[in-house]
């Protein structure tokens, strides 16, 4: 499974068009992470667990639109873009999305 | 007067620790962004056709930065008289920065020369009081490039 930001893959053709693919995922921050985000919001500086929380989800949004993508029958995804939105307050979603392609 | 103290002594610990941490960063941004100039960002979409025997390989970086309480404060005196809100405009930049250095970071450890079609998102984490912007959270996302050499 090829993913990639560009519109294209070098040295590959396009032989099938499947479609838009796309994962997302809503997750929470658990009590203790707020806790000692509240104190950084005194301090400043980088929130290392809300990094760590937001890169795990954004793998679990890949992988689930990388199963989409295999469910079709696809071999890459082209163009993927990445969006977040906060639901309510504590919880984001993080939503990937891209384009299905079998390539040759 | 127990709440006033209380301020004060925040504000004084934000202004303290906030400056010293930005000032630490900004020298780890620095350091770090010159080691990896060779590998550099390009935001076209379409490769040049000299590249196509390649590989490619997704990469991205992400970093949640937070505000001081004494930035937060000096922010809210100036959405009273306007202007430009350089205590946001900091904490913006090194997130920035950051996120393209760890996406670099990531490259490197590819064997990347280039990374291609660079996109940016960012978002508010945390709102605060009176939906004033907590920690921000910027992802930069784009496509390693490793050329191969011509057999």
């Amino acid at each position: 499974m090829i993913l990639t930001t560009l519109e294209t893959v070098p040295g590959k053709t396009i032989t099938q068009h499947l479609g838009l693919v796309q994962g997302s995922t809503v997750r929470a921050k658990h009590a203790g992470r707020d806790l000692m985000a509240g104190l950084k919001n005194i301090f400043g500086g980088e929130l290392k667990g809300y990094t760590e929380l937001l890169h795990e989800s954004r793998e679990e949004a890949i992988n689930r639109m990388t199963e989409q993508a295999q469910s079709i029958g696809a071999n890459a995804i082209l163009n993927i873009r990445f969006s977040t939105s906060s639901i309510t307050q504590g919880a984001s979603e993080l939503f990937t999305y891209g384009t299905a392609v079998k390539l040759d | 007067m127990f709440d006033l103290i209380l301020f004060l002594i925040l504000l004084a610990l934000g202004f303290g620790f906030g400056q010293y941490l930005e000032n630490q960063h900004y020298k780890s941004i620095i350091r770090r962004e010159s080691s990896l100039k060779r590998i550099p960002a390009i935001a076209t979409k379409h490769l040049p056709p000299e590249f196509t025997p390649c590989s490619t390989q997704m990469v991205c970086g992400n970093v949640v930065i937070s505000i001081d309480f004494f930035k937060k404060f000096v922010a809210g005196m100036r959405s009273i008289v306007g202007g430009r809100v350089s205590s946001y405009e900091s904490l913006i930049d090194r997130a920035r920065r950051e996120a393209i250095l760890r996406m670099k970071e990531q490259a490197a450890t590819l064997d990347a020369n280039y990374v291609f079609n660079v996109k940016m998102e960012t978002s508010s984490i945390s709102k605060g009081r009176r939906n004033s912007i907590g920690s921000v959270e910027v992802l930069a996302y784009g496509t390693a490039i490793s050329k191969k050499q011509a057999l």
